[in-house]
């Protein structure tokens, strides 16, 4: 009897506590089922918690905080480069009606499997009543907007088509200066390979073969013809898309032999470290060329690397931009609104951006914040002259199964090498895309 | 009479009930739930569950990385366990033989166990680099060190033998394990049988090769159903070595791309249905043989 005491005890003790537990999760439930004007606290879904931007947002917070004192802020940021993890967690926390009261996605296309399940709310009135129309690029909006609807509040913007290259790698090949079409990229990256002994196009994993894709389509076909190939019908069997692909073939030859065993990082990286001469990278790398160790390099721009349009790529912008979302059964909706407001609003983006390493997608920004490469990406943005193309791998114009299945058909052709079968593949990803 | 009978069987059906109502819900439940949406056209997250006659099983040979998925998964699968099995047969003989310091041989070949695939593949990576001599780092810069730079290679980024580098981490890991699985075989023939034999004059390979060896069928069986299932199903190494590129493509990672990256969670159910057929081909004649053998006893 003595000796069974114990255990009895710490069976009532453990009933006791799966009771309590149970109770607790009941009352959660509750709480969490809360009204649509509910303010009490907002909970932001992201994938920053990198250097820079996991600053940048808690920069935004602590703005948001001070303008919404009763509204309290959760960030629920999940690690992982590019989202892949958060964008699992998300997708079984939407299928399961438990959605956050705002998440990040890229604008564009990469929400259009959200939009089709109904998973987030048109954001026309929030537009309207905040007068969001006027004070973001016109061709942005356009090329967000999906079936006259927008869906999502944009904070920054990225630019792909950014080509950094190693002045003295170019000087020891002869090479006077930036290439400004395909054509002179090709003669240029010969000379590297022919007169030293570096690496012409530094490249990492599968997808910055993606990232280099886009940049030569953009720069072979023109903005114009690169946007229509977007549209539904677009005919990507066309000769001027097998010439692109061509020039793309003729340049992978011209890559790093163990690009899949490094990611951006390591492929940037050569550049300023003098052992490759170019790289196609989006401007994130800037962050990661001129930031502080140990997440930075700290080079300097002008000697150490510089920077230009990708080829043939000059006078347009090849954008992608994060942005906000207001998914449906938000469970504290009013919460959600205010956070969007933070997020679209010219302290927002001002005090997020120099942090990130991008700039704002307002046009009305500070201009004085943003210096060195992001200088030039933020009068490049906003100068009217320039035109917008919107960048397929970074979820713009492609919707998840057309990104994927490109994704697949550059893959193959990094082991085949034969431009042929991936226009087959292009032209067979844009048809089962489903746009 | 009743009460007594129940009091036999009743305490330990309560003690494993709760047991067979998790694996009733998470294992079979599951499995019943995955054949239903793998037999589906759910292709989106709008379309319905409806029937679609197996459609899938045949579509999924038409995805352009589907076929190289599964040459992958064979490749690997044939170079691991073969592999695994027979460094692991051959540490055990050696054990066996007797080494001074055996236990902490024992340790030191189980240790690799220990870690997840996860981390020993991030080094894996960095050691299988197959950049050129003059950025070489991890086996080619040691190759290249040595003045065996002939040996330098691809690695796992060989577009047609890729896979086997691949299952080389996967054999340092596993055959410490397959080892402790044949040197508990070989402890457990009795000394007699091989004195005897060697009273008959067979040389010491003889003994292994016709009294020992033949005596760890079982053994052999379970370590090669073990690393086989291992094997077909892995996911851990290749994300982190390769990452998802189509160049260690697997059935695995290709699940998880038609889920969570395609939006497609009829092609990904279909893909781990084949996964399960392609372990239970494995299991189930295993299972049949172990109840057969057991039943006379």
């Amino acid at each position: 009897m003595r000796v069974r005491a114990p255990r009895r005890r710490w069976t009532v003790f453990a009933a006791v506590a799966m009771t309590g537990a149970l109770a607790l999760s009941g009352c959660g439930a509750n709480e969490d089922s809360g009204s649509g004007d509910d303010r009490s606290k907002v909970e932001v879904f992201s994938w920053w918690t990198g250097p820079g931007e996991a600053d940048g947002l808690a920069a935004m917070q602590a703005d948001f905080e001070k303008k919404n004192p009763g509204t309290k802020f959760v960030n629920a940021a999940i690690a992982g480069g590019s989202g892949t993890q958060a964008k699992a967690v998300l997708a079984s926390r939407l299928q399961n009606r438990k959605p956050p009261d705002s998440f990040q996605g890229h604008a564009g296309a990469e929400l259009l499997d959200y939009i089709k399940a109904g998973q987030i709310e048109p954001l026309d009135d929030f537009f309207k009543q905040n007068n969001l129309k006027s004070v973001y690029p016109q061709q942005l909006l356009d090329q967000i907007t999906y079936k006259g609807h927008l869906y999502s509040v944009p904070v920054n913007i990225h630019r792909s088509n950014v080509l950094w290259y190693n002045p003295g790698v170019l000087k020891e090949a002869g090479v006077s200066g930036a290439p400004k079409s395909v054509a002179e990229f090709v003669t240029a990256l010969k000379a590297v390979k022919d007169r030293t002994k570096k690496v012409p196009l530094s490249l990492g994993a599968q997808w910055t073969a993606d990232h280099l894709l886009e940049n030569v389509l953009l720069g072979d076909l023109g903005t114009d013809a690169y946007n229509a190939l977007w549209k539904p019908g677009a005919d990507w069997g066309a000769p001027a898309v097998t010439k692109a692909l061509d020039d793309f073939a003729e340049i992978m030859r011209y890559t790093t032999l163990e690009a899949a065993s490094t990611d951006w990082q390591g492929a940037a990286k050569a550049v300023v470290d003098g052992e490759a001469a170019f790289n196609i990278m989006g401007d994130w790398a800037y962050g990661y060329f001129t930031g502080s160790a140990p997440n930075g390099l700290g080079k300097k721009l002008d000697t150490d690397f510089k920077y230009a349009a990708a080829p043939g790529t000059d006078g347009t912008y090849l954008w992608l931009s994060d942005s906000f979302t207001l998914p449906k059964g938000a469970p504290h909706k009013a919460g959600a609104q205010a956070w969007l407001k933070e997020v679209s609003s010219k302290e927002g983006q001002d005090l997020f951006n120099p942090k990130k390493g991008s700039i704002p997608a307002r046009k009305d920004a500070d201009k004085s914040l943003y210096t060195g490469y992001l200088q030039y990406a933020f009068e490049q943005w906003n100068n009217p002259g320039t035109k917008l193309a919107g960048s397929f791998w970074h979820g713009v114009n492609a919707n998840n199964k057309w990104h994927t299945d490109i994704d697949t058909a550059v893959g193959l052709f990094l082991q085949n090498k034969d431009a042929g079968k991936l226009q087959q593949g292009l032209v067979s990803a844009a048809k089962n895309s489903g746009l | 009479m009743r009460l007594r009978r129940a009091k036999k069987w009743l305490p330990g059906l309560l003690l494993l009930s709760p047991s067979i109502v998790a694996i009733g819900l998470f294992v079979y439940g599951l499995i019943f739930w995955n054949t239903r949406v793998a037999l589906s056209g759910k292709h989106d997250e709008v379309s319905g569950y409806g029937f679609d006659k197996g459609r899938n099983f045949v579509d999924l040979w038409h995805q352009p990385s589907w076929p190289g998925a599964v040459k992958h998964a064979l490749l690997f699968t044939a170079v691991f366990v073969v592999g695994a099995l027979v460094l692991g047969a051959f540490l055990a003989f050696l054990m066996d033989k007797g080494v001074r310091g055996e236990a902490s041989f024992r340790v030191v070949y189980l240790f690799p166990m220990a870690v997840s695939f996860i981390a020993s593949g991030v080094v894996w990576r960095w050691l299988m680099n197959p950049a050129p001599p003059e950025r070489a780092v991890g086996f080619n810069q040691l190759f290249d060190k040595l003045h065996l730079g002939a040996l330098a290679n691809d690695w796992w980024q060989d577009p047609d033998w890729g896979m086997a580098a691949m299952a080389l981490p996967a054999i340092w890991q596993m055959s410490g394990y397959v080892m402790a699985l044949y040197l508990a075989g070989f402890r457990s023939v009795p000394e007699e049988l091989r004195e005897a034999a060697r009273v008959d004059g067979a040389s010491e390979w003889k003994v292994y090769r016709y009294v020992v060896f033949p005596q760890l069928r079982p053994v052999t069986l379970a370590a090669l159903i073990i690393l086989g299932h291992i094997s077909l199903k892995v996911f851990d190494l290749i994300m982190a070595i390769a990452g998802k590129q189509i160049i260690a493509y697997v059935p695995a990672v290709a699940t998880y791309v038609e889920i969570f990256d395609r939006h497609d969670p009829a092609n990904g159910a279909t893909i781990a249905s084949y996964l399960l057929v392609a372990v239970a081909v494995l299991v189930v004649p295993y299972l049949v043989w172990t109840v057969r053998r057991e039943r006379p006893r």
